[in-house]
């Protein structure tokens, strides 16, 4: 098994993402506390996944662009299984719309929050999980 | 424009053993299959001239492919003009739509459809585990890529997560219950009683499925389909080549194999639908049969909720009416107005991956099922298989 980085002891295994020069914007922005995706000079379009062109206007001018972390849950699932030695159940799975643009999504942990408290519908907000130079998108309830 | 996979038929159903552990060679199996639907259609191996399967050879996850083309061409020893094998297609159904296509374009005449499993063997006494799972995730260096980069950090190791979100939002966009998930269950159970090759035969009560553990909500264990062992093949013939053979073929009325929206488990746009959707709107465009017309319905159920979803799509109720439409369980039950899954689905008859309700399908239509066959005899069946991006459909028709 891996050895645990100091303040990661009560963390759970995680399968962690091949960085590449074409997804590191987004699995490393949460250094600096940004999540960050592809976004379209021409038309303003984010991107996710990454491509090479905007999707919409075939335009190749694109850059990285950080966006408010915000998000609504648009649906998730309560995890029982046990698929992944090491991942302790149950956990919530989501998917989460980002603020800044319709369909612009990403698959998530919901933390930071009791699993009967977890509603379709609910804001969230991210807050990164740092594992050997990755920085994983989960997302919070928004309080207060 | 002329529908063309009406020059297609279907001449000979064939299926192996079928096990939750057969711990046998999978090529063999296969074989088996393939030998029994080339005897059933009253043909010599020499007469196969085309090869047709999904996903093709994969060594991931285990147990997933039992053979390819590869491998099946050379152990029958078959010269073929067309064959075609791989893992993009409009699901696993679709390497049977594209042997249509392949035998009304005259690319070949009588083109053998397989498809083989062993994820009961290979997944042995460890249960049921994530995909990607078993390639060294379980420790050391292992990093996920392509897709599952999205998905497997997040402990969404399994496509029952995935389902499970669209069948939350089906329940919250339309109130869809457990209670009226738990049909397609039951249902299943029901029929794979009538079925001496169903996995699971044994009673299955709604207090059974309401006790059953919880997988994935709104999944329980009795939503998931079981791993198993087994090989299903099909023959596609010309219509022309078909008229002497043992059977009266199964007509191809119409295909279903359209995928609109973004290709992907989690960008899919509208979440309470899935690919499907555009490919059962794509079947009824291409025939002036109605969803009315159907006599048995065999949809693929790898997850309760994907059936529901193709209930939906194929126009049996409206959308988001899938949940009343099975509720109660005797409109979809063998001698309701649309039976479905008569062979017991994926849940109870085993997860022969999509394969299994055409097979059955054709059982119906040659009025072969004995204890489960439909009365009638049936004249129209849908076949339907995948989920998520994946979906592809066969309108058949006796005769």
């Amino acid at each position: 098994m891996r050895e645990k980085a100091r303040g990661e002891a009560d963390q759970p295994f995680r399968i962690l993402p091949r960085i590449t020069p074409e997804n590191e914007h987004f699995w490393t922005g949460g250094a600096e506390d940004e999540l960050r995706f592809k976004r379209c000079r021409s038309c303003g379009y984010y991107i996710h996944p990454p491509a090479p062109r905007c999707p919409t206007c075939l335009s190749k001018e694109l850059e990285v662009a950080a966006v408010s972390g915000r998000a609504t849950v648009l649906t998730y699932t309560v995890n029982h299984q046990p698929w992944i030695p090491g991942f302790p159940t149950p956990y919530v799975v989501a998917i989460v719309e980002i603020e800044e643009q319709p369909g612009l999504r990403l698959m998530t942990n919901l933390v930071n929050c009791p699993i009967d408290a977890v509603r379709i519908g609910m804001p969230v907000r991210v807050r990164f999980e740092a594992r050997d130079g990755v920085y994983l998108p989960l997302f919070e309830p928004v309080t207060g | 424009m002329e529908i063309l996979e009406r020059r297609a038929c279907i001449t000979g159903i064939g299926q192996s053993d079928i096990g939750r552990r057969l711990h046998r060679d999978p090529l063999d199996l296969t074989l088996d299959a393939c030998l029994a639907a080339i005897e059933d259609a009253g043909l010599r191996r020499d007469d196969i001239d085309g090869l047709a399967t999904y996903p093709g050879n994969l060594t991931m996850p285990a147990g997933f492919s039992g053979a390819g083309v590869t491998e099946v061409q050379d152990a029958l020893r078959l010269r073929l003009d067309w064959y075609d094998g791989g893992p993009e297609q409009p699901g696993q159904l679709g390497s049977v739509i594209n042997a249509c296509m392949a035998v009304a374009c005259g690319l070949a005449t009588h083109v053998l459809c397989f498809r083989s499993v062993f994820e009961g063997s290979a997944q042995g006494s460890r249960g049921r585990r994530g995909i990607g799972v078993d390639g060294g995730g379980g420790g050391g260096g292992f990093r996920a890529s392509g897709f599952m980069q999205w998905s497997l950090p997040f402990g969404a190791a399994s496509a029952a997560n995935w389902i499970a979100m669209f069948a939350q939002r089906h329940f919250h966009e339309y109130g869809t219950t457990r209670e009226q998930l738990a049909q397609i269950a039951l249902n299943d159970r029901k029929n794979a009683a009538r079925n001496p090759n169903a996995i699971y035969r044994e009673p299955l009560t709604l207090e059974d499925y309401f006790a059953a553990r919880m997988i994935s909500e709104p999944f329980c264990l009795y939503d998931c389909d079981v791993p198993c062992d087994g090989a299903t093949a099909v023959i596609v013939s010309r219509r022309e080549a078909a008229r002497d053979l043992r059977r009266t073929p199964i007509g191809v009325e119409a295909v279903g194999s359209a995928i609109h929206g973004r290709p992907s488990w989690d960008q899919w746009e509208e979440l309470s639908t899935m690919a499907l959707r555009d490919a059962g709107a794509m079947l009824w465009k291409r025939t002036d049969l109605k969803p009315a017309d159907v006599d048995v319905a065999e949809l693929y159920d790898g997850f309760s909720f994907i059936a529901l979803a193709w209930l939906e799509a194929l126009g049996f109720c409206g959308k988001g009416e899938s949940g009343p439409f099975v509720a109660g369980g005797q409109r979809i039950a063998l001698d309701g107005e649309l039976p479905l899954n008569t062979q017991g689905g994926q849940l109870s008859g085993g997860r022969l991956h999509g394969y299994g309700f055409l097979h059955e399908a054709c059982v119906q239509l040659f009025g072969e099922g004995g204890p489960r066959q439909v009365e009638g005899p049936p004249q129209v069946a849908v076949a339907a298989a995948g989920g998520g991006p994946l979906g592809g459909c066969l309108l058949l028709t006796r005769g």
